[in-house]
């Protein structure tokens, strides 16, 4: 018998999946020359030299092999230690740490270790783009809640406590956020964590950009009183060391949960790459002295921009952390797609619409503020004269 | 001078970009424009801020020949003013552009630009070794400057980075 002939190989899941918006954006703005961009997602300095040149004697030694699946020991304790410095959170190195594929496997792997087919897993946006569909590619099913420009996109608990359902699994809390800029506040993770006892949920806490946060200090979601038995603490090395193109990120979690992420983990990746791994020990024990500086440039830069933006009349509230600008275009009467798009064409600058990211960012722009000085007052100059033209 | 933290950020804002403009200085620094303007004047008057220079590859410039020589000095200090006194008389010279202290084997380190090697040879042999208390002197040319005052010559600041990425 002849078999029918198959419409796609492709699968339903993945068919179904909506292409990324920033797609169509980088493609544009590809194609034109004497762009500013200011929708980079990653920092503008290359990696320190002494994590290059410390990856590069690794090779030079031959250290080219497999690491133990969860990561090199010595890293997972250089981790455990910077944790409990920075964080105030004490993770077993032997195992409660994997060293991942960046953050983003890491997100990856929490998603498929704990989800049940059509378990829902809570989404605060505007969120990043990734984690919509990783919930859908592991199985469960992506519930929003929105935040709003004017609570300076502050999770509220009381819209949280609404999505909340009796398949809820777990919240995605991304602080400092990507796009919004916004760090969430101690009183607002101490509600969460109130929520995710009450309900018996698990949070996934993708704290990146935990090491760019301009006021005070840093709370982890893993440090919130009773948060440490049920997060996952995920983090990396990308966006505070400025390694994005090393692909190096890692989790935390109780010994029950990062086990089963480490089952995953092992047939599907093995190890994260080791010459990057070597880079990221030496970032750890080296690095402070550049994760400060850049941090300081961050901050001025952000002052800065977020200042301007005000002034040529985008409101844009203060961002706590990362390199994000998320400025409101409600007053030019534009939706984020046409005012990206015109932006593009008319004054060569490229900003992300804020709706790539959510419902609840229509009406917004991200904007990258990693980029120099120069090309930072050059797009305000271009953006002001797109504006007084609209 | 105890400096606040407004103004050791000013300094070092300035210290990597001196023509950074007023107003946004301003902002980085989360200040007004009146007081950021005062406080920078604060600093020119204290001599925080001594100069606001140029960083010139002069390689690139053709029509003017000019060498650089570092010379090791080693010197005796004397009663009372210990070093400071001959290093006076060595940075007094014009074409002297540097004079440190140094711990270690020599005494001074100068940095000396002139026209020509023959030129620095002799201010080094007329000048400075005739001085009472110069016991010796080394002479290095330097050959190629590759990175000045924390500036790479010819940095290649091609931004590698993706347009849009998430």
């Amino acid at each position: 018998m002849k078999p029918q002939t198959r419409k796609t190989y492709v699968s339903k899941t993945v068919a179904g999946l909506k292409p990324s918006g920033i797609r169509r954006f980088f493609d544009l703005a590809s194609s034109m020359d004497g762009v500013i961009s200011l929708g980079v997602g990653e920092p503008d300095f290359v990696t320190s030299w002494s994590i290059r040149e410390a990856s590069i004697l690794s090779l030079e030694q031959g250290y080219t092999s497999y690491t133990a699946n969860a990561g090199l020991l010595e890293l997972r304790q250089e981790i455990a230690a910077y944790l409990r410095r920075k964080f105030h959170v004490d993770y077993c190195p032997e195992t409660e740490i994997l060293v991942t594929v960046g953050a983003s496997q890491a997100i990856d792997l929490a998603l498929r270790a704990i989800i049940n087919p059509g378990d829902e897993v809570i989404i605060v946006e505007p969120s990043f783009v990734a984690y919509e569909p990783l919930v859908v590619l592991a199985g469960g099913k992506p519930v929003a809640v929105h935040t709003s420009g004017e609570d300076k996109f502050q999770l509220n608990p009381v819209h949280l406590e609404r999505a909340i359902t009796e398949r809820t699994k777990a919240v995605i809390i991304c602080s400092p956020n990507n796009p919004t800029g916004t760090v969430q506040s101690r009183t607002e993770l101490e509600a969460i964590a109130r929520l995710a006892e009450a309900y018996d949920l698990l949070v996934i806490a993708d704290e990146i950009y935990a090491e760019l946060t301009y006021e005070g200090e840093y709370t982890s979601m893993a440090a919130a009183p009773g948060m440490r038995e049920r997060t996952i603490l995920i983090s990396g090395f990308s966006k505070g060391f400025a390694m994005t193109g090393w692909r190096l990120g890692f989790a935390a979690a109780p010994d029950e949960i990062l086990q089963a992420m480490l089952k995953i983990h092992q047939y599907a990746m093995m190890c994260a790459p080791t010459m990057a791994q070597y880079g990221a020990l030496e970032a750890l024990r080296n690095g402070e002295r550049d994760v400060v500086d850049m941090r300081n440039s961050y901050r001025r830069r952000r002052n800065y921009f977020v200042a301007s933006l005000n002034e040529i009349g985008l409101p844009c509230h203060l961002p706590g952390g990362a390199f994000y600008a998320f400025p409101s275009i409600k007053p030019t009467g534009l939706t984020s797609e046409q005012f990206a798009e015109r932006l593009l064409i008319e004054e060569k600058v490229a900003v992300v619409p804020g709706n790539v990211f959510g419902q609840s960012g229509e009406g917004y722009i991200r904007c990258s503020y990693a980029s120099s000085l120069e090309q930072l007052q050059e797009a305000i100059k271009r953006m002001k004269r797109f504006l007084a033209r609209l | 001078m105890k400096l606040s933290e407004k103004e050791l950020e000013i300094i070092e804002i300035l210290e990597k970009d001196a023509r950074t403009p007023i107003d946004v200085l301003a902002k980085m620094v989360d200040l007004p424009v009146e007081e950021t303007e005062a406080l920078v004047k604060k600093l020119e008057e204290a001599k925080v801020i001594v100069q606001y220079t140029a960083l010139i590859d002069w390689r690139k410039a053709d029509g003017r020949e000019g060498v650089t020589a570092m010379i090791d000095v080693k010197v005796t200090p004397k009663r009372g003013v210990g070093f400071d006194e001959v290093a006076e008389r060595i940075y007094r010279f014009p074409e002297v552009k540097s004079v440190y202290l140094m711990s270690g084997a020599y005494d001074l380190s100068v940095v000396i630009e002139g026209r020509s090697m023959a030129e620095i040879a002799q201010f080094v042999s007329e000048k400075l070794s005739t001085l009472d208390s110069v016991i010796s002197t080394t002479t290095h040319f330097i050959l190629k400057k590759y990175k000045h005052d924390g500036i790479v010559f010819d940095q290649g600041d091609q931004d590698r980075r993706i347009v849009v990425s998430p």
